[in-house]
């Protein structure tokens, strides 16, 4: 167990190393920091006096150096945007974000597993033919025009629901909606498909031989075994919406979370913002990744953890 | 006993001059059995009307996509009371013809979603065959590779990327292209891993076929049928990540069009003109649903296990209705036929 987190460990360095060297080289080598971040209209002067005061007119190597040296004491710098350190913003709006992630894959979880286990009940029959094209629909709808259409339709014609921003829990239900669709049909096509094998499976006919009642069997026994595949998926779903796929859904919603702040630093050209958003959740996601395969195997005994 | 053979096709080797009609035949052979499941044909249907469209853009769009007309701004369409013919689908806030930026915007989905996997899915074979066939060090590195870069906050990391380096079509490309190669390499290696075990690659190794020969001859044709699932798939991915990069003003840029692009656009208008963002919003929908009923018929047919699977589960149904027409209900009811 110890040895296997390790490697583990030792692996998220490697991404986090990974990211540290394609954003030096893509901010500082292939990109001009200092004409992303001034106007236009700075002149040369203006220009040279920046580029000394952040340090980026010293040779790469040097460069280099100061820049992993501030990694590594958490120091992304000052938000041009905002005129306070980078970190701070980022942790403020990182709840936001964490919050919407919550709503939106519990809603995708808790869904998941009874619809797509009842639809693997009578594969062919009518609900399942129902689930399967009501999940291949939902992968098929780009997420920000669902989000969009959600808005015009339940907070523009009908006014139930706030259009956008972030407050009591009628702000939760669209975003949360809009994010939970593509997870929710993803999840639900494997909880289906998993589900299915399960229950062809000997040890299914052995329990209802035994005289245990289907229900019981499906739930507890071939649940079990689905379990594994879907947790798998469900991590992955949880780091790729952290991975910047909540950037979109905050953007259609105004949702002040991390993905909106993104595209805020864009355009303000704040790049030290950005680059803090992009090591923090790097970090995160590191950090989950070793999380997630300690779940896996609280879940299935089968897989060693050595 | 006489069990009916199987007809099979003898394997000798067909005269040049007959090639042709037998592979119209094969053709006519995948048609008929497309016709079989409606919605696989439907979305096949719908790929080739949309690169029909795509090519002869210029032909079918009514309009120049990007001609202005401050007369007739913000028109609705054809069927509302204030809509005519001559804009079908409505006008934009600058008087441009949805319709005609609906019909160009197909190329830059399709273009793109083609290219990048194209590109990338090069890159990832490539790799995933060096790496399993070579094993040892170099297939622990690229794995290594593969799994790190996997970990990466991708769409985040894209962003900061392209804001850099300044967005453009190209720069979109490019950056989709890297960031999207580690499935097929995932994949490749996999297969290539199990294939090796079995006995006719080794029965070709031991007698002495050359490396490539292996690879080529017996390796390859086991990558043809998940890949292709993939290459669709993964298609479907990227033609959505064009749109979400474009609608945040990170992929194509004004003047080109795109379906992400003018969901944008139109999205500060969603209180008077819903027709902006309703249209280049559907098409993407369409566009993807489609591919994905396709890719869906392409994954059974290509895969002999599926295949099986499908036949048995046809014959189970077609003894059933006889049975029914015989007056007996079917017999056996719950075995097997589940796929």
């Amino acid at each position: 167990m110890g040895g296997f987190l390790l490697r583990r460990i030792g692996q998220g360095l490697l991404v986090v190393i990974g990211v540290t060297l394609i954003v030096f080289i893509a901010t500082r080598m292939v990109g001009d920091p200092v004409r992303v971040m001034l106007p236009l209209s700075a002149t040369d002067e203006q220009r040279a006096a920046f580029a000394q005061q952040v340090g980026l007119d010293r040779p790469m190597g040097e460069q280099f150096v100061d820049f992993v040296g501030d990694l590594a004491r958490l120091d992304f710098g000052e938000s041009m945007w905002q005129r306070r350190p980078a970190l701070d913003v980022v942790l403020e709006r990182l709840p936001n974000t964490l919050k919407l992630i919550g709503a939106g894959l519990g809603l995708a979880i808790l869904l998941a597993l009874p619809l797509g286990a009842i639809a693997a009940l009578r594969p062919g029959g009518w609900i399942d033919r129902t689930t399967v094209f009501v999940g291949l629909f939902g992968l098929s709808l780009p997420q920000f025009w669902f989000g969009l259409i959600l808005i015009v339709f339940f907070a523009v014609t009908l006014r139930w629901l706030p259009t956008s921003g972030m407050g009591g829990m009628a702000y939760y239900i669209l975003p949360a909606v809009t994010l939970a669709m593509p997870s929710l049909a993803r999840l639900v096509m494997l909880v289906r498909s998993s589900m299915i094998d399960e229950l062809n499976q000997q040890y299914v006919k052995t329990a209802r031989a035994k005289g245990l009642r289907f229900p019981r069997v499906v739930m507890v026994h071939a649940m079990r075994n689905t379990l594994v595949p879907f947790v798998t998926l469900a991590g992955w779903e949880l780091i790729s919406a952290l991975a910047g796929y909540t950037v979109v859904v905050e953007t259609v919603f105004a949702w002040p979370g991390l993905g909106l702040t993104a595209m805020q630093a864009i355009q303000k050209s704040d790049l030290f913002l950005l680059q803090a958003i992009v090591f923090t959740v790097a970090i995160l996601i590191v950090v989950i990744n070793v999380a997630l395969d300690v779940v896996y195997k609280l879940i299935d005994p089968r897989i060693r953890l050595a | 006993m006489a069990i009916p053979m199987p007809a099979t096709r003898p394997v000798v080797a067909t005269p040049k001059a007959q090639r042709g009609p037998a592979f119209l035949s094969r053709l006519d052979e995948l048609g008929r059995e497309l016709w079989q499941d409606k919605l696989g044909t439907l979305g096949f249907a719908v790929i080739v009307a949309l690169l029909l469209m795509a090519i002869f853009a210029p032909l079918i769009a009514p309009y120049d996509p990007a001609a202005q007309s401050v007369i007739s701004r913000l028109k609705p369409p054809a069927w509302l009371p204030k809509g005519s013919w001559e804009h079908i689908l409505g006008t934009d806030h600058l008087g441009r013809d949805v319709l005609s930026r609906v019909i160009y915007g197909a190329r830059a989905s399709l273009l793109v979603g083609v290219v990048v996997v194209l590109a990338a899915g090069t890159f990832g074979v490539v790799l995933g065959l060096w790496a399993g066939f070579k094993g040892g060090r170099t297939d622990s590195v690229i794995m290594r590779i593969v799994d790190v870069q996997v970990a990466f906050p991708g769409l985040l990391l894209i962003l900061l990327v392209i804001s850099v380096i300044g967005p453009s079509m190209t720069t979109m490309i490019i950056v989709l292209a890297i960031t999207n190669w580690m499935v097929y390499a995932r994949v490749v290696r996999g297969i290539v891993l199990s294939v090796r075990q079995m006995p006719y690659v080794e029965a070709a190794e031991m007698i002495g076929c050359r490396t490539s020969r292996v690879i080529f001859r017996h390796i390859l044709p086991n990558l043809i049928s998940p890949l292709l699932t993939l290459g669709i798939l993964e298609f479907t991915n990227i033609v959505l990540a064009e749109a979400a990069l474009s609608f945040l003003g990170l992929g194509v840029q004004p003047p080109a069009t795109s379906w992400g692009l003018d969901v944008a656009n139109g999205r500060d208008y969603i209180f008077v003109a819903w027709w902006l963002i309703t249209f280049p919003g559907m098409s993407i929908a369409i566009t993807v649903l489609a591919v994905n009923l396709f890719a869906s018929w392409v994954r059974v047919t290509t895969d002999p296990q599926e295949r099986e699977k499908r036949f048995a589960y046809q014959r189970a149904k077609a003894a059933a209705r006889r049975g029914r027409k015989a007056g007996a209900g079917p017999a056996s009811q719950n075995q097997g036929g589940r796929s």
